[in-house]
């Protein structure tokens, strides 16, 4: 049918099936009508009036046989087969509440896993960023350097080289993540903002809703232009929503800087995992992060940017372009460039937020959802599958009463679509209410700071409710299919009852518990990886002690203290620490290991170590005060700790790590070598075991460290190891800071301990995740196996009574109902293991130094399943241990 | 009540097109303009005269409209729409083509 004849014919159809009575009645007064008019016809003609009305009736037909071909052809059969199918299948599941509750109860739960899960992925992988415009064709952009995978970030002069020369970019933007501590009251709070280009918000298409956003020009220039624009949240909490604020000053790094803008409700930047509080021209980049002006450098690399590519252009297309401009860059500027290229990533890959680091862990999610929501389609098939067959008489008079048999299937699948309908509805609601319930899977202090919001958006609801259509075809067409079987006789003719052994058509039922037992099987592998992954690398060693360790910060910068200041203000509180009670060492460092800070890098040359021609060794270094090494445990293979001597009047020194060692000086012990940093020569005075820099699971790599005192950093972390609880140390370590100035407070404080377990945060959600659902699932699974089981018994109970008469003894039952079930468990994991052999290589990337295959891990995973089968087989086994073979065989 | 064969099905729908039209009219003034027209050559029932008209409703082809007749009570006119006078034209050209066509083979054979 065209558009036209929808057109005209829509409003009949729709008459007819919404004003369906008075369609009928105008049917009928339509004929009427006509037979009147025959009578009276009739009449004229001299018959009399018996007469003329039988003739009448004659030439027209059986009148309410014309009143129902006339329905039929204005149609609307199968709307109104539906409606009726509904109605009724409403009935029929209010009829029987227990069980149309517990089937809504697993499908609510199974879809609400997947809308959630669903809502995740959207609002964080796929459109991370409320507000912003075209997400779809936004990219980040990274270099990668030769031979390795990750993306690291670019310099101001290439991003405006390469926003210059990208033809397929619709623009190029840039952010940076940063922070500034504000007081409040007396203690500092940390707020995180982002330094951006000044065509950031024009780029994103978000207008702020007061003010004005950054004009071109203001990210020009070292620390030139003193501007913010701050986010919604952050004028609504500090400043009450003042419609005055443009104009008013905000002190950031303690930096008053003028509020030039409010970003509108519902935007939070563009970090994936962290709700920006305000932003700041590039311009200000050196105030924010220290290390010296950096946009006319091209070798410092500190900027996130991402590209809006063209309507039309493919990733392919504009990534090599982009390959090229790179490769030009190797060539005009090889001594910051050389090894370098520049790579687009999709923004659920992107390198420097969480996106990439939650990426695998949702693959996983979605991956373990779909498994959940399967056993429960199992679960509610196999009810379905139940009530079927007690259903069987109905179903039989239906068909002899001359329903066909797709009547009876549409009927089955009506059925299913409420309960799917219903479990929809409910699995939304759980996933709105859980959209926020990714960070409180977070340890708290990790949790508190990040935002990771999922998106209940349309796509996700179409998502879900194609989900539920897809569960009605399933959970509906099992029992459908069980249809096949009826004959209008059979089951109206005596039952027959069946064995426990039996095959035949229980072959369904079993078969679905072979597959849910499998699922299950497989989620508790995963579940026993992961578990076994975290528990590793939480007693994997960081190269540093855990314990008698913690880490503050005093907010120096906020105070307004300057270098010097803050150099002595830092010597004076060391030498006050070391006389406490408690307090073994304490010190400065520019950097706390796993922390969400990045260290420092450079361009390195070693005397004698010559890089291949494509090679530009840069590595990560840390800036560490005297006793650092001491003060973290990290123990020194040969040399010396810096010392308070180690200033800036004296020559410069470092010290590096074992696999620095190893590679540029072949293993060689380089005490008294240089070691070529940012330019200048230093010598290397010691050599410090390897350890964990930024994240637990990363493998050994070169690093170095220099002295603070050389390389200063402003606002440093100060590690103290004490012997002392940490709410002890801490009020001795605040009652110094306040001896030497009653202004300063000190920022939060934790422990090493505490640090390695935020750095490993990710692996818990996963953890926690996967445990949760593989736990739902073992439930999901016992409960179908416990139904079945029960079911069987009860259906052969005349078997068991007979077994019992002939001898055998309740125990002999209890085996034999056991024993059926534990076969059934035994297929399903055997068929769990095979897949499950298969699929557990995706958990490689979460995986740590865990074998995917660990056949210790399998077994346990084989235990708890066949703890749980037996559990679910005793009350079926128990009860068909206590039958009662007199009553049962009499009846 | 068998029903029609497909081309006496046609044939009627595009009867009642051409019939309604030429003026709006009610189903009983359907049937005797029937009558007349075709005699008994086409012995179109009054049983299936009216399934016929529901659906060429639901097709789109013909609308319907409670309206006094000249008994002054209440009848349903049928008349055609945009689409039906359409569908009217290309049916009535098709038939055109065809029955020439086919009696040009009559005719052929005669001969």
């Amino acid at each position: 049918m065209n558009l036209e004849q929808w057109f005209y014919s829509l409003p009949v159809r729709f008459r007819t099936f919404f004003h369906r009575k008075q369609a009928d009645q105008e049917i009928q007064a339509e004929l009427r009508q006509h037979l009147d008019r025959q009578v009276s016809e009739n009449t004229a003609k001299g018959m009399s009036p018996d007469e003329a009305r039988r003739s009448a009736m004659i030439a027209l037909g059986g009148v309410t046989q014309i009143e129902q071909q006339c329905r039929e052809a204005r149609g609307n059969n199968a709307l109104d087969d539906l409606a009726r199918d509904l109605h009724y299948g409403f009935r029929q599941l209010w009829r029987s509440p227990g069980f149309s509750a517990l089937a809504i109860l697993c499908l609510t739960l199974g879809i609400g896993a997947n809308a959630a899960v669903f809502s995740w992925v959207e609002g964080i992988l796929f459109r991370p960023y409320p507000l912003v415009a075209h997400q779809e064709r936004i990219y980040a952009v990274a270099g990668t350097v030769q031979g390795q995978t990750n993306g690291d970030f670019l310099s101001w002069p290439d991003f405006l080289d390469l926003r210059r020369n990208c033809t397929f970019c619709e623009d190029a933007f840039v952010t940076s993540i940063t922070g500034s501590t504000l007081n409040v009251g007396d203690h500092a709070e940390v707020t995180t903002g982002s330094i951006v280009s000044a065509n950031y918000f024009e780029a994103i298409g978000v207008h702020p809703v007061l003010g004005r956003a950054f004009q071109a020009g203001e990210d020009v220039g070292s620390d030139s232009r003193p501007v913010v624009v701050i986010s919604y949240q952050f004028w609504r909490d500090r400043f009450n929503s003042d419609p005055q604020i443009i104009g008013q000053t905000q002190r950031l790094k303690n930096v008053p800087h003028t509020i030039i803008g409010v970003a509108p409700e519902g935007f939070y930047g563009t970090f994936v995992g962290r709700a920006i509080q305000f932003w700041v021209p590039a311009s200000m980049e050196e105030t924010f992060h220290g290390g010296g002006y950096k946009l006319e450098d091209r070798g410092a690399r500190w900027i996130e940017s991402y590209v809006r590519l063209k309507p039309g252009v493919s990733r392919a297309q504009a990534q090599a372009q982009i390959s090229a401009f790179a490769a030009r860059l190797q060539n005009d500027y090889p001594a910051t460039n050389r090894g370098r290229s520049i790579k687009l990533w999709a923004l659920w890959e992107t390198p420097f937020n969480h996106a990439g680091e939650l990426l695998p862990i949702l693959e996983v999610m979605v991956a373990v959802v779909a498994f959940v929501l399967l056993i429960a389609c199992a679960n509610v098939g196999n009810l379905l599958l139940l009530r079927a067959f007690v259903r069987r008489h109905e179903m039989s008079v239906r068909l002899a009463i001359g329903a066909s048999r797709l009547r009876l299937v549409k009927q089955l699948l009506s059925e299913g679509l409420i309960l799917s309908a219903l479990g929809t509805v409910g699995g939304l609601l759980i996933a709105y209410a859980c959209r926020h319930a990714l960070v409180l899977l977070l340890p708290t202090g990790v949790g508190s700071s990040m935002y990771l919001p999922g998106q209940m958006d349309t796509r996700v609801i179409a998502m879900s409710i194609g989900l539920c259509l897809l569960v009605t075809l399933m959970v509906g067409i099992i029992p459908a299919f069980q249809t096949r079987h009826l004959d209008v006789a059979g089951p109206l003719k005596a039952d027959s009852s069946s064995v426990v052994g039996a095959r035949g058509r229980a072959w369904i039922r079993s078969g679905l518990v072979v597959f849910q037992v499998s699922l299950s099987f497989i989620l508790l592998v995963g579940a026993a990886l992961l578990l076994e992954s975290l528990q590793r690398i939480r007693t994997t060693s960081p190269g540093f002690s855990t314990t008698n360790v913690a880490v503050t910060g005093v907010s120096l910068v906020a105070a307004g203290y300057e270098l010097p200041r803050a150099r002595t203000f830092q010597n004076e509180l060391i030498d006050r620490l070391s006389g406490l009670p408690g307090i073994e060492s304490s010190a400065f460092a520019a950097v706390t290991p796993l922390g969400y800070m990045t260290y420092p890098s450079s361009p390195i040359a070693v005397d004698g170590y010559q890089p291949s021609p494509d090679e530009q060794p840069e590595l990560e270094y840390n800036q560490v005060g005297p006793a650092y090494f001491a003060t973290l445990g990290i123990p020194l293979l040969s040399g010396r700790e810096f010392v308070r001597s180690d200033d800036e009047s004296a020559p410069l020194v470092a010290i590096v790590n074992r696999t620095m060692m190893m590679r540029y000086w072949s293993g060689q012990d380089p005490i008294g070598l240089r070691l070529q940093v940012k330019g200048r020569w230093a010598r290397v005075v010691g050599v410090a075991t390897d350890s964990k820099y930024e994240s637990m699971s990363e493998s050994p790599k070169p690093f170095f460290y220099l002295p603070l005192e050389q390389d200063p950093s402003r606002e440093p972390d100060l590690n103290i190891r004490t012997t002392q609880p940490l709410d002890t140390t801490l009020a001795a370590v605040l009652h110094e800071v306040h001896a030497l100035d009653q202004d300063l407070t000190l920022y939060e404080t934790i422990t090493l301990h505490e640090q390695v377990n935020r750095a490993t945060s990710p692996q818990l959600v996963a953890v926690t995740l996967v445990s949760l659902l593989a736990g739902l699932a073992l439930v999901l699974a016992a409960v179908g196996l416990y139904g079945v089981m029960s079911y069987t018994v009860a259906q052969s109970s005349r078997e068991l009574g007979l077994r019992m008469a002939l001898g055998a003894g309740a125990d002999n039952l209890l085996r034999l109902v056991l024993s059926r079930g534990l076969r059934l468990t035994g297929a399903g994991i055997l068929f769990g293991t095979v897949i499950a052999l298969a699929l557990t290589r995706l958990l490689g990337k979460i995986l740590y130094h865990v074998s995917p295959h660990d056949p210790l891990l399998f077994g346990a995973a084989l235990v708890v399943m066949t703890v749980a089968a037996i559990f679910a087989c005793l009350l079926p086994a128990w009860r068909a241990a206590r039958t009662d073979s007199a009553r049962v065989l009499r009846e | 009540m068998s029903k029609p064969s497909d081309l006496v099905q046609g044939t009627l729908d595009m009867l009642i097109l051409k019939i309604v039209a030429l003026e709006p009219l009610n189903g009983w003034a359907i049937s005797q303009r029937l009558k007349q027209i075709s005699g008994d050559v086409l012995a179109v029932s009054d049983g299936s005269l009216y399934p016929a008209l529901h659906k060429l409703e639901r097709r789109g082809w013909i609308r319907a409209e409670w309206k006094p007749s000249e008994n002054n009570r209440r009848a349903k006119y049928y008349s055609p729409t945009r689409l039906g006078r359409k569908q009217l034209e290309r049916e009535s050209a098709n038939w055109n083509r065809v029955s020439a066509a086919i009696s040009g083979i009559v005719k052929l054979e005669q001969a």
